[in-house]
């Protein structure tokens, strides 16, 4: 006869299903978050490199507090002080926006050594063509200012994909909050915490490999 | 008709070109000397509009290039610029390179733009090379590149700033049989140059800069044989 209720019962195939369920939120969130922070990671960069006043004066400090305040104290002032003003977001939607606003951050400084190291002389001969200042940004300064600065790019992207561990503070069940709800059950903090280590290698992994892969061929 | 009226150009305090008036003429070739800082690849600059002037005028075929209103995108598809750096687009082949501004400037089709790009590279001897990327090529043929990526925008002038000036002295050769080959073709060319041979040979006229001065400008066997100004002969004297 069993004297007490079962609190506590062993990993099961189906908490594998859990778990890839999460990993599959964390690369939901991060893939979201990279994408939109890239974007206007890119624009504050253009805009940081244009140097007009109101970008210096404005944006680069603004960008210096998101990129020096801990992450996790980000989320949780803006998750908790966002309502005040009147937007109650989902912890998915605030980890979304403080992800995306950190990694816009990152990028901005990427986005501008990046036009910074396709050089004035460059520019000029595009320039030279009869190319438009768009044009010229579009055509050539993308291309070969993305490719100078791509790996620096990966290195954020990777970093920010495991740092979207930190929205589970804010109750989103991604994967490292799924395995902390499999510990309290299971107690086995060992297997489960090998298990989420080993999913994020699973995300990490084709990403670096497929950029070294990327960085290779326009090497040639 | 390339005309210049009392150019002045000035970099912060420094005074660059100080007024300078020139008319250069459909089918001439014009040869610009002079002592490095003298302002002769700051003209080129403000011919074609990548430099500011601050007094003057420079006209195009009529075009004020400095004016409010002027197209300047459209206004430098009349002038090819070839620099001292090639600039080739590293991403780029060799044929992707020329073809890049007739297919967004020009709005041509991919394939009117490969045929242009196809025809340019074998103009300046590079058929072999229409796939390589820059990378692969020497500087005397990245060169020749550059002349064949102005040359695809069908440029009416062509403004060569020092081409040949970044390169090692056995691919010189290759670059200015190029730009002969082209003054033959009765291309319209102003050479700022180091290359007294090109100068001499190739030029109907040359000018010489001297601080940010026209000195003289004349026939080459004027300049070469009877300089009337002592900075000019000077200068002569001591590249030779």
């Amino acid at each position: 006869m069993e004297p007490t209720l079962k609190f506590f019962s062993g990993f099961a195939p189906n908490d594998l299903w859990f778990m890839g369920e999460a990993a599959l939120r964390t690369l939901w969130i991060s893939v979201l978050s990279i994408s939109l922070g890239t974007v206007l990671g890119t624009l504050f960069g253009w805009m940081l490199y244009e140097g007009r006043r109101a970008a210096t004066l404005t944006l680069a400090p603004v960008l210096d507090v998101f990129r020096s305040v801990p992450l996790i104290i980000q989320l949780v002032l803006f998750y908790n002080f966002a309502p005040i003003v009147g937007l109650n977001l989902d912890p998915f939607a605030s980890g979304t926006v403080i992800l995306t606003v950190y990694t816009a951050a990152l990028v901005a400084n990427v986005a501008r050594g990046g036009i910074e190291a396709v050089g004035a002389p460059m520019r000029r001969a595009a320039r030279s063509l009869g190319l438009s200042y768009w044009q010229d940004l579009r055509h050539v300064v993308l291309p070969i200012g993305g490719r100078a600065v791509f790996p620096s790019w990966v290195g954020v992207a990777l970093g920010v994909m495991k740092d979207s561990a930190l929205v589970s503070v804010l109750g989103y069940v991604e994967l490292l909050k799924a395995s902390q709800i499999l510990i309290t059950r299971t107690q086995e903090p060992f297997l489960i915490l090998a298990l989420a280590g080993a999913f994020y290698f699973a995300l990490s992994y084709p990403v670096s490999r497929y950029a070294t892969h990327l960085e290779n061929r326009w090497a040639q | 008709m390339i005309s210049i009226r009392d150019l002045h150009k000035y970099f912060g305090a420094l005074h660059v070109l100080k007024g300078i008036d020139l008319d250069v003429q459909k089918g001439e070739v014009l040869s610009v000397i002079g002592a490095s800082g003298s302002g002769k690849s700051t003209l080129l600059y403000c011919i074609n509009g990548l430099e500011a002037i601050q007094d003057g005028a420079v006209t195009v075929d009529g075009t004020d290039v400095h004016a409010k209103g002027t197209d300047i995108n459209k206004l430098r598809q009349k002038l090819g610029m070839v620099f001292q750096q090639w600039n080739s687009f590293p991403h780029l082949t060799a044929l992707e390179n020329v073809a890049l501004a007739p297919r967004i400037v020009k709005g041509k089709s991919k394939a009117e733009a490969r045929d242009i790009a196809a025809k340019q590279l074998q103009h300046v001897g590079l058929g072999e090379k229409l796939d390589v990327y820059p990378g692969a090529l020497s500087g005397g043929q990245q060169q020749r590149l550059a002349i064949a990526r102005a040359l695809a925008m069908e440029p009416e002038y062509m403004l060569f700033d020092e081409a040949t000036s970044a390169l090692d002295p056995e691919l010189v050769g290759e670059v200015l049989d190029t730009m002969r080959l082209l003054a033959d073709e009765g291309m319209t060319m102003i050479c700022v140059t180091h290359e007294m041979g090109f100068a001499r040979d190739v030029s109907d006229r040359v000018a010489f800069f001297h601080q940010g001065v026209m000195e003289e400008i004349g026939p080459p066997a004027q300049i070469f044989g009877d300089a009337r100004s002592e900075h000019t002969r000077k200068f002569l004297a001591n590249v030779r």
